[in-house]
């Protein structure tokens, strides 16, 4: 058993409203030092399989399926032995 | 002729885009499931808006691997007009029937209103009863409609005009280009952010969007007669 910890975020050319949004209430609330705020997703994923290797390459095919879309986000991911 | 308006779990336009179809056109129409694999038996299919799959990822995400889109991709294939409103749109995206990606609209307001839009391309099965520069008044409703493609596509939309719908006046979600809708290459592939089911009456704020039907219309009998 594997699993696998992805990252999904708005690729840096996209503008992201959230992390705007959340950016000036955290400069609003004292935060000045805040630079830059985005926000993406996280997802932990289990998955039966005892080759690191070809779990890897399951989860890149996921990310380019369904997990991620690629025209606006950009994503990484971990991938560990689990049980 | 005979009209398909697709229902996947979470759709709420379904009802208003059956009734557009039958108010304005008298034609037969029928819900067809996400499940379904075969839709030769129907000239044009209508996606409606709503939250598939409670948007869960993204919206349209999920929806995108049902059996019914590979069978809409088929319809598309085949030069058979398509349309995708709204969810719909967001649906036609994911599926890459069109190019480009949704964002969260630029003030994270869920903006429900009428809109002015003014209409860029009128050689579409859905919008040859229009002028081109005509401006029309359709309503959005929608959370995420802030259209993004990168420059390159942005700018092969332009060359090949394919751009179908501007907002006129103001951008209600910051959209590239003011972008409301678009076609593909072809042509009979249309998605747009507003709702044209939701403006077939005056008594419902405006009968703009009866034109988007009645074009349609008239593009299926030249094909069937011309």
């Amino acid at each position: 058993m594997y699993m696998a910890k992805v990252r999904v975020m708005l690729k840096a050319s996209v503008l992201d409203p959230q992390g705007s949004a959340v950016f000036k209430a955290l400069h609003s609330i004292g935060y000045e030092d805040v630079a830059d705020v985005r926000i993406g997703k996280y997802m932990e994923i289990q998955l039966d399989g005892t080759d690191e290797q070809a779990v890897r390459d399951r989860i890149e095919s996921m990310c380019q399926q369904l997990l991620a879309n690629t025209v606006i986000e950009s994503y990484t991911y971990e991938v560990e032995a689990s049980r | 002729m005979k009209f398909a308006v697709v229902v996947f779990p979470g759709s709420n336009c379904d009802i208003d885009a059956y009734k557009a179809i039958e108010d304005v056109l008298r034609q037969p129409v029928e819900y067809v499931w996400q499940d379904e694999t075969d839709l030769e038996r129907f000239d044009a299919v209508f996606i409606p808006g709503g939250f598939s799959y409670g948007d869960y990822l993204r919206t349209g995400a999920i929806a995108r691997f049902t059996p019914v889109m590979e069978a809409v991709r088929h319809h598309a294939e085949a030069g058979k007009p398509v349309i995708g409103v709204c969810n719909g749109f967001q649906i036609l995206l994911e599926a890459g029937l069109l190019p480009g990606a949704m964002r969260h609209n630029n003030l994270l307001q869920f903006r429900c209103e009428m809109v002015s839009l003014s209409v860029e391309a009128n050689d579409t099965p859905f919008t040859r009863d229009y002028q081109v520069g005509q401006t029309i008044r359709i309503p959005i409703a929608h959370g995420e409609g802030n259209y993004f493609a990168d420059d390159a596509t942005i700018a092969r939309l332009k060359v090949n005009r394919q751009i179908v719908f501007r907002y006129a006046g103001y951008n209600p979600n910051g959209s590239v280009e003011n972008i409301a809708g678009i076609c593909n290459e072809r042509r009979n592939v249309v998605g747009m952010m507003p709702h044209p089911e939701r403006a077939v009456h005056d008594w419902l704020g405006s009968s703009d969007g009866r034109g988007m039907f009645t074009s349609l219309m008239s593009e299926l009998e030249v094909s069937m007669h011309g």
